[in-house]
Order: C-alpha cells, then sequence, then structure tokens
C-alpha cells in the first residue's frame, strides 16, 4: 500500500521544526507502525539524509520508549495500544498520516520526535517506593493479600510510562501517571505507612515540573494505552485532601547510613 | 590456563553461608568513601544499585536509556522461579538446584547454583516487601504456576508483566536512593570503554548520546548489568538496543569471555512475517501449560487448522516427551518444531510454524480461565497476527531469545580482572548450557540484591586501591581510542546502512550458528564473518553529526562490535565439539536426534582471552566437578 507522511522535522531543541512530507510506496500490512518508519529511514539514509530520531526498543509496548502523536491522537487511534503495536493493517491504502511528538511543557522536544520525559523519574524519585531495604523483608506469604486489591493494584502498576497521558491532555497534567503510582501503593498493605507522605512528595514534584492541572477532561484515559482508569485520580485527590488535612509532613526522603 | 571459580570449600549447603562468615567486612564509615560504577539498570542493576546504596556505598549508575525503568528486564512476561514449595508439590532448594543444574545440561558451576536456589526465596520476600503487585489466591496468598522444564509449580508471577513489576520494584527502590543523593544517574550515556589501571578495572569511557560527548568516569570498582547478546542474530526477541558493546570492550580490555556459544532459542514466538521484520515476538512459555503444540501429520497439509481432523494431527511435543508433554525444556522443544518443519510439515507461509492449540483448553475451562490468564498474551498476538487465538490456534517458531554465556565470573561475581564485577544475563555464571523458564529474573535479582553487596565488599576490604582520577593517562589514552574509532566510522563514506550490514550478520549466524551448528557450517561462517567486516569498514555509510543525537552512529557503534563478536561465537561453537543444552551440534545426537554431550572432554567453561585483533582468541578452561548432582544423560521422555 502507499502512503503520505507528514513528519515533524525539528533540528535541536532550540531551532524551529515544521512537518516534511514523504512518500512511501512499498508499505506492507504485516508491517508495524516503526518498521514503516524503519523503511523511510533506512531510504533517507542511503539518500544522504538524515533519518527520522524517534524513540523505541521493546516494540512489545512494556517498555514504554515509544511516543508519537499520530494524526492527532498519541500512540495513533487505536484504542489500548503503543505506537509500536499499531500495525499498518489498521490504515487504508493512500492515507496521509501525521506524525507528531508528544507535546508538553514538561516534555521538552530534544530532536525530531524524541522528547526528555525525565521529569517522570524525577517523580518517582520524589516518592514512588515503599522504603524497605534489601535484607529487611518478612516472609512474603505474612503479608496477605486480598486478591481483589491485588488485582486492582496491578491494574495501575501497569502503567508503561509512556507519557501518553500527558500528551493527550489539553492542559498537559500528569495526574493519571502519578495516580497510577499513588494507587497502585495505596491498595496494597505494604503502602500504608507511607501513603500521606507519598502521596504530598510526588504531587508537589509533579507540580514543580510544569505539568497543568486536571480539568476532568479524561482525554489521558482514552490515549493510555493499559487503559489506566480515571478512578485512580479521585483516588489520588482523595489521599491529598486527607493528607494535607492531616498535616503530614512528606519527609520521606531520610535514611540512616 | 586452568581457572579458578574460587568455589569455598565445604559442603554445597553450608558454602554460601560459610563464605559470608569468612569475607571481610568494610565499616559503615569506611562504605562512605568508595565509589562504584554500575553500567546497567535492568532487574540487575537497578537491584544492585539500590542495595549497594543502601548499605553506605556511593554509586553512579549508567543506562543508555532515556529512563532506567526502559531497560530490556521490563519484557519478561512468564514469572520468576523460587523454592517457596507454597504449593506443598515437593519443591525445596535442592529441587531447584537439582533441576537448575540438569536444566542447563551439565555445563555450570554446582556451588554457584545451589547458591541462587538458596537466596531465591529471599527474593519472593524483597519484591513482596517493595510492593510488586504478584497473582494471588482468593485466600489473598500468593498464587504460583508451572513453567518449562519444571514439573511443579515454583513460578511466581504477575499477569503476563512480571519482568515489568519487578524492574518497577527495583526501579523504585533505585530512585529512592537517587532522592537521597547517594546514587548519581546517568541516562542516554552509553559505555564505549573499560578502562584498566594497573591490572584493575578502575572506570569507563561513555559516550553522551544527546551531545555527542565523549566522557570517562572513574570508580573504585566497576559492575556491568548490560545484559545478554541475542541481537548478534538480527532478529531475536530482545529490545532492539541490546547489544553486546559493554561486555565485548571488557573483553578486549582483558576480561575473559566465556561459553559465548551457549545461546537459546525460545520456541514459542510469533514467526517472521517478511523482511520489514524488525523483531521477533515472545508468545510467553507459560501458554504451554494450556496450550497444545502439533503440526499436520502429512506434509504439505496445507488446510485450514480447524479442518485437519484430529486423527491427522501429530502433537509432537506429547508423542515424543510422554512426561513433559508441551512443557519439554526450551532447547527441545525448539529442536523438536525445527525437525518437523524440516520435514515439511510447517505451516503457514513460509512453512516455519508449528500450531499451539487452546481449543482443548477452553473445552476444559471455559474461555474466561483462558481469558483471565493469557488474555493479554491473545491480545498481542491479535494485533501482531491480526488473528484471533480463540478461534483459531497460534502459530509460533523459535527464536533467539537468551545467551548463557557472558563474561567468566568466579563465585564472588568478580570477573578474571580485579575490580570488575559481571552481574544478570551479562555474565556466564548459572545456567550452564540451557537456561531454564523464569530462572534469568531470579539470577538477575539474585546477583544484585543478595550477593554482589557482600562479595563486593570482600574485594575493598582485600585489595589497596590507589586513588585514581579521570586525569589519569590510561583514560586519556581510552578517550582517544573511543573518538579515533568514531572519527573512522564516520569518514567511510560508503553504501550501506548498519542495518543492513547488521541483517546480514544475522542471517549468516542463525544459518550457521542458530538452532543446530556443524562443524562445515561454522567453518564457512568462520570464512564469511570476516568478509562482512571488511566491507562494514569499508561501505558503511553514516548520515549526520558526531555531536549530535544520531541514531545511525549509536547502531554502527554496536554492530561494528557485533561483527567481531560473531567471530568469537563461532570459534567457541567449533572448539566445542559436542552436543548440550542449546548448543546443538549436529555431528553429536543420539539416534533419536538427542543432544549428545562428550563429559570427558567438555565438562568445563571454555573461557576466551582476547590476543590482538585479527589473532585467534586463547580459550582457557575452568573444569567442572559434578558432586552433588550426578552427571546422567538428560533424558524428559
Ligand atoms: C521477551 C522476553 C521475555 C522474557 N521473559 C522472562 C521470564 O518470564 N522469566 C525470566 O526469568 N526471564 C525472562 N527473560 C529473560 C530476562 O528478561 C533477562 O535475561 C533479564 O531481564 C536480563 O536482565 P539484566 O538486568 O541482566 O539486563 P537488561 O535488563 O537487559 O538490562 C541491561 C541494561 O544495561 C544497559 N546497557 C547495556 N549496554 C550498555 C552500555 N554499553 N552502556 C550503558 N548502558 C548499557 C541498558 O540500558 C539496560 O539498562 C525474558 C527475556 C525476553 C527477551
Ligand atoms: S517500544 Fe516499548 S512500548 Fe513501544
Amino acid at each position: 500500500m502507499k502512503v503520505t507522511l507528514h513528519i515533524w522535522r525539528q533540528k535541536n531543541a532550540k531551532a524551529k521544526g515544521r512537518f516534511e512530507t514523504y512518500h512511501l510506496d512499498d508499505v506492507i500490512e504485516d508491517m508495524s507502525f516503526l518498521e514503516m518508519l524503519d523503511v523511510l529511514n533506512e531510504r533517507l539514509i542511503l539518500e544522504g539524509k538524515e533519518p527520522v530520531a524517534f524513540e523505541h526498543d521493546c516494540r512489545e509496548g512494556i517498555c514504554g520508549a515509544c511516543s508519537l502523536t499520530i494524526n492527532g491522537i498519541p500512540h495513533g487511534h487505536e484504542p489500548a495500544t503503543t505506537t509500536c503495536q499499531l500495525h499498518m493493517r489498521k490504515f487504508k491504502d493512500g492515507d496521509e498520516i501525521w506524525i507528531e511528538p508528544f507535546r508538553a511543557r514538561a516534555f521538552p522536544i530534544i530532536k525530531d520526535l524524541v522528547v526528555d520525559r525525565s521529569a517522570f523519574d524525577r517523580i518517582i524519585q520524589a516518592g514512588g517506593f515503599i522504603s524497605v531495604n534489601a535484607g529487611q523483608a518478612p516472609e512474603a506469604n505474612s503479608i496477605i493479600v486480598p486478591k481483589d486489591d491485588a488485582e486492582t493494584a496491578m491494574d495501575a502498576a501497569q502503567c508503561i510510562g509512556c507519557g501518553a497521558c500527558v500528551a493527550a491532555c489539553p492542559n498537559a497534567s500528569a495526574m493519571l501517571f502519578v495516580a497510577a503510582k499513588v494507587a497502585h501503593f495505596a491498595y496494597l498493605p505494604q503502602g500504608q505507612p507511607e501513603r500521606k507522605r507519598r502521596v504530598l512528595a510526588m504531587v508537589e514534584q509533579m507540580q514543580k515540573e510544569g505539568f497543568g492541572n486536571c480539568t476532568n477532561f479524561y482525554e489521558c484515559e482514552a490515549a493510555c494505552p493499559k487503559q489506566i482508569s480515571v478512578s485512580f485520580i479521585a483516588l489520588m485527590n482523595r489521599d491529598y485532601l486527607k493528607a494535607t488535612c492531616s498535616g503530614e509532613k512528606h519527609l520521606l526522603q531520610t535514611q540512616q547510613v | 590456563m586452568i581457572l579458578d571459580g574460587k568455589v569455598p570449600s565445604g559442603r554445597i549447603e553450608e558454602k554460601w553461608d560459610r563464605h559470608r562468615f569468612e569475607m571481610k567486612l568494610v565499616s559503615p564509615a569506611n562504605k562512605l568513601k568508595y565509589k562504584i560504577i554500575v553500567v546497567g539498570t535492568g532487574l540487575a542493576g537497578a537491584s544492585a544499585s539500590a542495595s549497594l546504596a543502601e548499605l553506605g556505598y556511593n554509586v553512579e549508575v549508567f543506562t543508555f536509556h532515556d529512563s532506567p525503568r526502559r531497560a530490556h528486564s521490563i519484557a519478561a512476561q512468564g514469572g520468576i522461579n523460587a523454592a517457596k514449595n507454597y504449593p506443598n508439590d515437593g519443591d525445596s532448594i535442592w529441587r531447584l538446584f537439582y533441576d537448575t543444574v540438569k536444566g542447563g545440561d551439565f555445563r555450570a558451576r554446582e556451588a554457584n547454583v545451589y547458591r541462587l536456589a538458596q537466596v531465591s526465596n529471599s527474593i519472593i520476600d524483597q519484591c513482596v516487601a517493595q510492593g510488586v503487585p504478584f497473582a494471588r489466591e482468593y485466600s489473598g496468598y500468593l498464587s504460583n504456576r508451572s513453567f518449562g522444564g519444571a514439573q511443579l509449580s515454583r513460578t511466581f508471577y504477575a499477569r503476563s508483566q512480571t519482568g515489568q513489576q519487578l524492574l518497577l520494584g527495583a526501579y523504585s527502590s533505585m530512585m529512592r536512593q537517587v532522592g537521597l543523593k547517594k546514587i548519581k544517574l546517568h541516562t542516554r550515556k552509553e559505555m564505549l570503554d573499560l578502562v584498566v589501571i594497573d591490572g584493575i578495572a578502575r572506570g569507563i569511557v561513555t559516550r553522551d548520546l544527546l551531545s555527542g560527548k565523549i566522557e570517562s568516569h572513574w570508580g573504585d570498582a566497576v559492575v556491568l548489568a548490560t545484559g545478554g547478546y541475542s541481537n548478534v542474530f538480527f532478529l531475536s526477541t530482545n529490545a532492539q538496543v541490546c547489544n553486546v558493546t559493554a561486555t565485548y570492550r571488557a573483553y578486549k580490555r582483558g576480561a575473559f569471555f566465556a561459553n559465548p556459544c551457549f545461546t537459546q532459542i525460545h520456541p514459542t514466538c510469533i514467526p517472521q512475517s517478511g523482511e520489514h521484520q524488525s523483531k521477533l515476538t515472545l508468545m510467553s512459555e507459560s501458554l504451554r501449560n494450556d496450550g497444545r503444540v502439533w503440526v499436520p501429520i502429512n506434509p504439505g497439509d496445507k488446510r485450514r487448522p480447524n479442518d485437519i481432523p484430529e486423527n491427522e494431527r501429530d502433537y509432537f511435543l506429547e508423542r515424543m516427551y510422554p512426561g513433559y508433554g508441551n512443557l519439554a525444556p526450551r532447547d527441545i522443544a525448539s529442536r523438536a518444531a525445527k525437525r518437523v518443519c524440516d520435514e515439511g510439515r510447517g505451516v503457514g507461509l513460509t512453512g516455519n510454524a508449528v500450531y499451539l492449540d487452546f481449543a482443548d483448553a477452553i473445552k476444559r475451562l471455559g474461555r474466561e480461565v483462558i481469558e483471565e490468564r493469557y488474555g493479554n498474551l491473545f491480545e498481542m498476538y491479535e494485533r501482531i497476527t491480526g488473528e484471533n487465538p480463540y478461534e483459531t490456534p497460534m502459530m509460533i517458531y523459535p527464536a533467539p531469545h537468551y545467551t548463557m554465556g557472558g563474561l567468566w565470573v568466579d563465585y564472588n561475581l568478580m570477573s578474571n580482572l580485579p575490580g570488575l564485577f559481571v552481574i544478570g544475563e551479562a555474565n556466564f555464571s548459572d545456567h550452564g548450557a540451557n537456561r531454564l523458564g523464569a530462572s534469568a529474573l531470579m539470577q538477575g535479582l539474585a546477583d544484585g540484591y543478595f550477593i554482589l553487596p557482600y562479595t563486593i565488599g570482600h574485594f575493598f576490604a582485600t585489595t589497596k586501591l590507589d586513588k585514581v582520577n579521570t586525569d589519569k593517562v590510561e583514560f586519556k589514552k581510552a578517550e582517544e581510542e573511543v573518538t579515533s574509532r568514531i572519527k573512522k566510522l564516520m569518514s567511510i563514506n560508503g553504501k550501506k546502512t548498519p542495518t543492513q550490514f547488521h541483517r546480514e550478520l544475522g542471517k549468516v549466524m542463525w544459518d550457521y550458528c542458530g538452532m543446530s551448528r556443524n562443524e562445515q557450517g561454522l567453518k564457512k561462517a568462520l570464512e564469511i564473518v570476516p568478509q562482512i567486516r571488511e566491507e562494514f569498514w569499508s561501505n558503511l555509510t553514516i548520515v549526520g553529526e558526531e555531536g549530535d543525537l544520531n541514531i545511525v552512529l549509536e547502531k554502527a557503534l554496536r554492530v561494528a562490535d557485533f561483527l567481531e563478536f560473531a567471530e568469537l561465537i563461532l570459534w567457541d561453537a567449533l572448539e566445542r565439539d559436542e552436543s548440550c543444552g542449546g548448543h546443538f551440534r549436529e555431528e553429536h545426537q543420539y539416534p533419536d536426534g538427542e543432544a549428545k554431550r562428550n563429559d570427558e572432554k567438555f565438562a568445563h567453561v571454555a573461557a576466551w582471552e582476547f590476543t590482538g585483533d585479527g589473532n585467534k582468541p586463547i580459550r582457557h578452561i575452568e573444569p567442572l566437578v559434578f558432586e552433588y548432582v550426578p552427571l546422567t544423560v538428560r533424558s524428559y521422555k
């Protein structure tokens, strides 16, 4: 099949970007979207032109490296599918496809379709953990977790940290990402001791990173390749409110060595 | 040279305890004075970094990913083993040890494997405490399932995303230490060389993938946790950027590379669909718990699978290995699939596929149970192939998946180069010639959480380390070598892309050194690979600039190392004139096609020493002694 690609090209963070158009005549239905871009890149290299920089790694929908806003939708129009798992059989012969980076103030563009998502790591660093050192753990089955809670925790923990939620949100809010981590621990007994401090620390970091607020558009849930539910945002808001009211201080970052 | 694995004396059950007692300690105050470099943030690297920092060491950790959470470990699906014996089905440390030695076809070091089984239970404890949401029963207790090569249920899992959840656990512990300033995190930095000073590993040289800047970093020890090299085959189940550069460069600096020819082919992957293919997707082995593997009895049967009646199907694994059936170990299941395809009974467009059928399981357990167990795998399959496995059997074919070979390490996980520690898939240690399912995650975390943190202390306590910094001439020299390698690559101005060379190399390796190997083929490959390499260095094209994010240059550097390293695999495969585990030499098989070991000549580890470009490396050996698991023919009949 034939497709026409309009791809965002930007030399670096400071340069001005623009769309460039490419025609591909030899696209096979069984190709993944990224394999289609591989074909384009191989062609560009052989023509002596710089290939399109984009991020990817596992190509199995789990590492969260791939991104791309395709025809205006992060990860494209297929629900519950990352860009790397999107296949060309979902497009039609003659389609025009617009490909842009994930756009958000907190995700500055590095080059072409590559953006800097390290803000997510700093949010986890601020509080997305249980403070247990290697060696401290009790026997595993001494911690009992009701199956439903474990399942809900897993629903939240599935987040791949791709940032589609941020790219989809009109406010570029990271609430779904943060809420997923908060909820993952909130549903588990292991997560209780630090529950309040965790939510305070993570929300504060989120704000520092320049992510916007949630005004209930729910675009995040629609774009999430793992279908993480916005109901976790409500849980996080409740936890946050409770924690602020209780005057909790988030002194997570202390350790005796 | 005969290598000494430094296995402690005493009965196998006591070795690790005794060793922990005999190792010298570093006091808490002194730990603060050491700086450790860790390369890699997969399960091994992340768990090691976190644990070392918790102990008080200063850690600098490097990854070429944009975030530590992207490491290839994230993709592991099926699960992680431990000897908890929760199902009360007769498991024990001893049995896990026994299964792993036997599964590895008697080419692993007994003492290491025993220790691995010993610490396996602590790993599960640690992960649960970190909040890893493992699958549970309605009672709230942890759930187990059985996995390839085990007749009991010892595998813990989190849906089909076990690797993801374990990595996020280790990553979160690591990020906590980043926040505490005990770990300095370097992302998007690729290690391109190891720096050795006075015979001791003292640092690395990296390239910043955004600015192209070449930088040196010193440490009191260097830990490599850089994963495996399956991508030497071009198509594999590994993530796209996995490569051999870190370990291969350490090899060129004097570290021995052990058993490079021990590569694992995984039986359940989605078959290749065309030339454009960039990777092969693994379908978790857990599917073999409920799926039945078959091909038509008659060669060339082109009917749709559902139109082939029961009595014209050959459930070949159940037929050949009644004791294990569809759960036969990976190497055995893979070769059986190849055999039936070679007989012309393969299915699908290319004839290189077999069916994995869930019809019986759905009938027996109901669709809901199957959906609960494998729902997301089925979805993934449908997304990639466009077919619905609830209705038509899946098609699968073996693909390169894991590499048992790696840098040689002693019992302390230290290579022959003092100060260089190697953990996770990057070392050779515990899996012999074949790794059992759900044991790589176990090993990576065992190394990182519970072994390296002790043994590295012993190294510090018993070694006098001079102060170094990156102004030392050894650093400057290594930087210069990296820079000139890059300059050379940039100036070839040829006509082929790095990917084209990689694909060519992969095909040669798969054809002559893949699922089965023979002398003639290996010798042929040893002629072809240098030719590809020569062409690479005279006909490669790279566009873009050195001092910029340059995906072509990144790839070229990795392919350049694969092109050298491939030869080492071939030498190893040629000189190991026996079949064992994943290394199947056609000359050595029983009449029924099973692998035939030669224990008299090859019950050893082969560890290769670099002797200069263009020279044949030297093969050293570490003899393997089997005191506790008697050498037997590995039979799964
Ligand atoms: C699809 C798939 C499914 C699997 N499923 C299972 C399973 O169910 N159970 C099981 O036990 N095992 C499984 N395995 C195997 C297992 O996942 C791996 O063996 C294991 O995760 C390897 O972990 P690691 O920490 O050693 O390396 P990796 O996770 O590969 O991490 C390597 C790290 O090193 C970094 N790195 C590498 N080179 C450099 C360099 N030069 N400079 C800087 N950084 C570098 C990378 O950025 C990365 O952070 C599976 C493997 C695959 C491919
Ligand atoms: S490449 Fe890993 S999720 Fe897409």
